[in-house]
């Protein structure tokens, strides 16, 4: 992948997630501890930090150090599991992806996730934007992204009918139910600004 | 130090500091110690490097037990461990136990000249099932 794409998918994931750290962090005073938006956006500053080194770096590098970086400075539970996320994306892709690597490799950071977090599918978390988002990009669909943001959007929006079974959201029970899970929503951030990216809308 | 070392993670350094208060109370020098709270900029959370160094500092050959109170003490440091050199990696486990409780009676088990096994098991016996 050449420096300038690398670069502008790390700012603009990054930069996602910085400019609605107040709105993830207000999701997660709903029903966590209330730290996802600065805890994310700790992390993301520091992957910024080195944006240059990363930029330069063959893709799988420039993964497993966001990866790394994600663990040690996020300081909450998304630290590992978005750590896990990255740091699997980066020993799975080769240097110059196709569209089916990228699918394989999604596939094994999501089966990452699942087991450092020992969770699945419809608990109300990450995972529920993750894995349609995943099932769609295997879809195809036009463009390099398909229908992948749209769906993680609707994705992030049918967590908040969700009972949440794992996590700190999990102690509220059914008062859980009727808001987004930031993680799902901080994942479809993510989605949504990889694609603008490839998709030339940004 | 041939007894099994203790670490308290908590979200907060105070109730980490504390619980590690009680376990002295209780065991003395007998056993490695070592407590990490907060996340790397001192709020409340944990933080993986903070944890490394506390296994490094309760480090015993025959194993170190980790007390964690919620999600990200626990998640955090299980990725700790996994950061770990792979001969210290499998001498490392979190219990599933209520913290200070947990650390009181993991700590005095090893106190005894426990396993790590024993140790993890007698910890874990206080969590609701």
């Amino acid at each position: 992948m050449d420096t300038d794409m690398q670069r502008r998918l790390i700012e603009a994931v990054a930069g996602a997630v910085i400019e609605r750290a107040d709105e993830l962090t207000a999701l997660d005073q709903a029903i966590g501890d209330g730290d996802h938006g600065l805890n994310m956006r700790r992390g993301f500053e520091a992957v910024l930090a080195q944006i240059d080194g990363l930029a330069g770096a063959p893709l799988p590098d420039a993964l497993r150090t966001v990866g790394t970086t994600m663990v040690m400075k996020v300081g909450g539970a998304s630290g590992p599991l978005y750590g896990t996320l990255f740091l699997t994306l980066g020993k799975e892709l080769p240097a110059a992806p196709t569209r089916d690597d990228i699918v394989r490799a999604f596939g094994a950071a999501i089966a990452a996730v699942k087991k450092i977090g020992r969770s699945e599918v419809g608990q109300k978390t990450m995972l529920d934007v993750l894995a349609p988002a995943h099932d769609e990009l295997a879809l195809g669909g036009d463009g390099p992204c398909g229908r992948v943001g749209q769906r993680a959007a609707a994705a992030a929006e049918a967590t908040v009918p969700m009972k949440a079974i794992k996590g700190r959201a999990s102690f509220l029970g059914e008062r859980s139910i009727g808001h987004m899970d930031p993680g799902a929503r901080s994942s479809a951030l993510m989605i949504a600004a990889i694609c603008q990216v490839l998709e030339g809308t940004t | 130090m041939t007894n099994v070392g203790i670490v308290i993670v908590s979200h907060s350094p105070k109730v980490a500091e504390g619980a590690a208060d009680m376990v002295r109370q209780m065991v003395g020098d007998s056993v490695p110690l070592a407590w990490t709270g907060g996340n790397p900029d001192g709020g409340l959370g944990t933080d993986v490097a903070g944890i490394l160094r506390a296994i490094e500092r309760a480090w015993s050959d025959a194993g170190v037990a980790i007390l964690v109170d919620l999600g990200g003490a626990e998640s955090n440091s299980e990725m700790a461990i996994e950061m770990l050199d792979a001969a210290r990696r499998d001498k490392v486990v979190v219990c599933e136990a209520p913290v200070v409780e947990g650390a009181v009676m993991a700590a005095t088990e090893a106190s005894g000249g426990a396993t790590l096994e024993a140790v993890q098991r007698t910890a874990e016996e206080l969590s609701p099932t």
